[in-house]
């Protein structure tokens, strides 16, 4: 076992992803080697000082939060509209479907009566 | 979840516009820190907290609950950025400037201890931002904020494995980087 070998699971030791198993001849490499001991001290210090950036803030030019919440209302606005425009769309599909039906119930009682009267005359 | 996030989480679910803007103006900071650490930029960061908070917006139904608000958003912002960085093909490697930074008020009692820590963090900064955005992105998503791998991959439309090499591999060039074994030092980058 070399020191090489084991580079790839040195930072996965060092962070909270232990769930690498090592093998025996691994631990016993790592339990006397103590470059590999140093790699793992100095990724844990790296990790740790990630971890402490997520205190770090950074500050947004002013005016910025007043930008997004202006784009969410227009947003929500947009989404209203589109509501209302579709339940528009509806109604008017609806009408016209209705008023197709009712020409076409129409034209059926014209024609029907017309026949009649032919067939009244004929008789 | 704090319970006053929760309710105005509740709210919002409910259709209470002004709860959502309210869960904003609690969350703004930390979406806005998030984005620029991921993109790197301050006009892309605004562009990734608007769309952010819009898909937040739109999706609030599907969210579910049962992890924090935050969490979630987070996972919505990191998939924004990479949406972003993968549509605008940059790679950007420019140094924060300082005064973005808001002192951490946690070490005001030390001022040895509070310079080496801020020393610290400008040059972590700085390494984040010199690593390619496809490394960055892992590893501030994992090692600064905590999120899981399978929601990292998820997020970044990569698979699981793949998002743990990756973070390897920004682990490796930061701590080259920044903590050098003997016989490292004169391979790293110069802080």
């Amino acid at each position: 076992m070399q020191c090489e070998d084991l580079t790839g699971l040195a930072s996965a030791m060092a962070g909270d992803d232990q769930t690498e198993l090592l093998t025996i001849q691994a631990q016993a490499h790592l339990d006397s080697c103590l470059r590999c001991q140093a790699e793992i001290a100095q990724y844990r210090k790296l990790i740790k000082a990630l971890h402490v950036l997520r205190s770090e803030v950074f500050v947004p030019a002013p005016g910025f939060l007043n930008d997004v919440l202006i784009s969410l209302e227009e947003a929500g606005e947009r989404g209203g509209l589109r509501l209302l425009l579709g339940g528009r769309k509806a109604a008017y599909a609806g009408g016209l479907a209705m008023a197709t039906a009712a020409g076409a119930a129409g034209v059926i009682v014209l024609v029907s009566r017309s026949r009649q009267r032919r067939m009244g005359l004929a008789s | 979840m704090p319970e006053a996030l929760a309710d105005l989480v509740a709210a919002a679910r409910g259709g209470d516009k002004s709860a959502f803007d309210e869960l904003v103006r609690e969350t703004f900071s930390g979406t806005y820190t998030l984005a620029y650490r991921l993109v790197g930029d301050e006009e892309d960061a605004r562009d990734v907290v608007q769309e952010a908070y819009l898909r937040a917006y739109r999706g609030l139904k599907n969210f579910r609950g049962d992890a924090q608000f935050t969490t979630w958003l987070y996972r919505i912002t990191a998939n924004c950025a990479s949406t972003h960085l993968s549509r605008r093909g940059r790679h950007r490697h420019e140094e924060m400037p300082d005064d973005d930074f808001v002192p951490d008020t946690h070490l005001v009692g030390d001022p040895a201890a509070q310079s080496e820590v801020t020393a610290l963090r400008a040059e972590l900064n700085v390494a984040l931002q010199a690593l390619p955005p496809k490394l960055r992105s892992v590893v501030v998503l994992r090692d600064v904020y905590d999120l899981s791998h399978e929601a990292i991959a998820v997020e970044l439309g990569i698979s699981e494995s793949a998002a743990k090499v990756r973070l390897h591999r920004a682990r490796r060039q930061l701590r080259e980087r920044l903590f050098p074994l003997p016989g490292e030092e004169g391979a790293s980058h110069a802080v």
